[in-house]
């Protein structure tokens, strides 16, 4: 198992709101707790396999990906491909920012496609917690824009 | 040349496009869904954009998002392939209108040719006979009325219709308005059109098609028939080049006919006129125009020795008709068989899943033309073709041989596929003399029933 792994199922804990995950397999064990609890963490570093070479580097490096977790909350995805922006023209204050609250049927953001400007509303109420497309960058269906909890 | 051709489909042709591309030195734009994201064709095109999820309708036929990824992209080209949007005359005007090249005939030409019912009057004002059938009915009792004149049995077709979709055969006068709603039905589904116009079902004909070409610069060539009689339920199931059934007199007045009418209409780029040939191989009839390259071009493209991809995509960048295509000269005999996930003995369902397993045939004149891969997994979403296996070979005899020895060596594990079935095929006898007619199929399933 490597980290790749480890964080996605850190992320999908967090998804779907899990606090602990346990797997035993033939030759190891792997038990992510959420929250703070140093004694776990240390018999979870003993837990991992320390032969091959390529995850001795991994414990050290699950600690902090087990004590922060990695995502949180829901992501907002493009419903078209075009070009995104954050404001409705360039002089024009940005529509949101990490920290604001949106409700339902509020405008995040812009998608610009074939000379049109689309304006995109959000599908749900929460407070912006990160903006993850670029300002002014290409998107594609599916694409992460905002995560919000 | 264009700078970046976007590639509007999926699939194998998808990566046949993307291929042609490449050799062209012309960069490629995939365009797909969520549920293609692992197609071969995503992963060797210059750039991808996923344009929506699984579902066709919000994802391949979703024009704005199309329109949008070429935006984003820089493309100066779409080509449509087949199915899709390949023949929506909407999609080719609105190309023209963005100054994106549709790489494919005019929007004016594809509504003229590509409507069932205009492209019937089409050919025949142009000297192509044309089987005896009617206008667009307004309604089934109309339809009714006109089908007894007609004389049954009648082929209820969607005008929108193509690849199979959207036609009924109707034997019985009190079966004609069931038939006639279904066929209407399916034709709103898969095309969003409903109407329908009927057609004399000429029993037990050959499908030959004629391969065309038109360019900006007054050539216009065939490159030869197809025959495409193997069919199960209007889709096609083994095509090959040439007819064995043609004389090289009939091919002549049905290659002349086929030239005469895209000169007249001034029709540019590739595509494909179907006849049905009757029994005797005496006579043919007009059936439809397909605006578009077809899934089955490889068998043309091994015996005339050409690449329709390449024409295309050049033809559509202004350029002649290559020097080595105007001056075509068959050789050999060319089998394909397409590669379904399928079942062929459980009635033909469908078979998604993961392929566990793919070694594809080769050796001498042996080409697979697929997107597939060991460890892919076929969604089940859309189209069921897998993989087209094309044979080549000096005559007939050896490439029904070669074909034989080619599926007998595909081997396709984790899912269903088609292959047992075309094996039973190309060993039979009516196959092996080249006897068979567009309903050999269900004769076969039929007696197979029993």
């Amino acid at each position: 198992m490597d980290l790749q792994e480890i964080r996605r199922i850190v992320e999908l804990m967090n998804e779907h709101g899990l606090t602990l995950f346990d797997l035993t397999k033939k030759d190891f064990h792997l038990k992510l707790k959420k929250g703070p609890d140093v004694d776990e963490l240390r018999s979870l570093l003993a837990s991992l396999p320390s032969a091959p070479a390529a995850t001795t580097t991994a414990p050290a490096a699950v600690a902090p990906a087990v004590a922060t977790p990695a995502v949180e909350g829901s992501e907002i995805t493009s419903p078209m491909v075009g070009t995104f922006y954050l404001k409705i023209a360039p002089d024009a204050p940005p529509l949101v920012e990490v920290g604001a609250t949106v409700s339902i049927g509020q405008t995040i953001c812009i998608i610009e496609a074939m000379k049109v400007m689309n304006e995109i509303k959000a599908e749900q109420a929460g407070t912006i917690t990160s903006i993850v497309a670029e300002d002014g960058s290409p998107v594609q269906y599916g694409d992460v824009l905002f995560r919000l909890k | 040349m264009f700078k970046r051709v976007l590639v509007a489909n999926r699939g194998e042709i998808a990566l046949r496009t993307i291929r042609a591309c490449r050799e062209l030195e012309v960069e490629s734009v995939a365009v797909y869904s969520e549920a293609d994201v692992d197609s071969m064709h995503v992963q060797l095109a210059d750039q991808a954009v996923c344009i929506g999820p699984a579902s066709s309708k919000e994802s391949y036929l979703k024009m704005d998002r199309i329109f949008a990824a070429a935006e984003i992209t820089g493309a100066d080209a779409i080509h449509p392939g087949y199915g899709f949007l390949a023949e929506n005359s909407r999609f080719a005007e609105i190309c023209e209108s963005s100054c994106i090249t549709f790489i494919g005939p005019s929007a004016k030409i594809i509504s003229l040719m590509g409507d069932k019912a205009t492209a019937r009057a089409t050919a025949l004002a142009n000297g192509v006979p044309v089987t005896p059938g009617s206008e667009i009915m307004p309604d089934a009792e109309t339809a009714f009325e006109q089908a007894k004149e007609i004389g049954f049995p009648v082929m209820i077709k969607a005008t929108a219709g193509g690849g199979g979709r959207g036609m009924r055969p109707c034997f019985k006068a009190e079966d004609f308005i069931a038939l006639f709603q279904a066929a209407s039905s399916e034709a709103i589904v898969c095309f969003g059109n409903g109407s329908c116009y009927l057609e004399k079902l000429v029993l037990n004909p050959h499908h030959v098609e004629f391969q065309v070409l038109g360019d900006s610069h007054g050539n216009f060539c065939h490159l030869g028939e197809r025959d495409c009689s193997m069919q199960r339920r209007n889709q096609k199931v083994i095509e090959e080049c040439p007819s064995p059934l043609l004389t090289p007199e009939l091919r002549a007045r049905m290659g002349a006919a086929s030239v005469n009418l895209i000169r007249n209409i001034n029709y540019q780029n590739a595509g494909t006129i179907e006849y049905l040939v009757d029994d005797t191989g005496g006579n043919f009839y007009f059936m439809e125009m397909n605006t578009r390259i077809q899934v089955e071009h490889p068998v043309t493209e091994e015996v005339m020795g050409c690449d329709l991809i390449k024409e295309q995509i050049r033809i559509a960048a202004g350029q002649p008709i290559s020097r080595h295509v105007l001056e075509v000269s068959p050789r050999g005999h060319s089998i394909e068989c397409r590669i379904n996930a399928e079942d062929p003995y459980n009635n033909f369902a469908s078979s998604p899943g993961t392929i566990e397993l793919w070694y594809a045939p080769g050796g001498k004149g042996v080409r697979v033309d697929t997107h597939v891969y060991s460890g892919y997994t076929v969604p089940p979403h859309y189209d069921s073709m897998i993989a087209k296996l094309i044979v080549t070979a000096a005559t007939r005899e050896l490439a029904v041989a070669r074909m034989k020895r080619a599926l007998g060596e595909f081997t396709i594990r984790g899912i269903k596929t088609s292959i047992p079935f075309q094996l039973e095929i190309i060993s039979h006898p009516d196959f092996i003399r080249g006897t068979y007619d567009i309903g050999w199929v269900a004769r076969f399933l039929d007696e197979h029933a029993k």
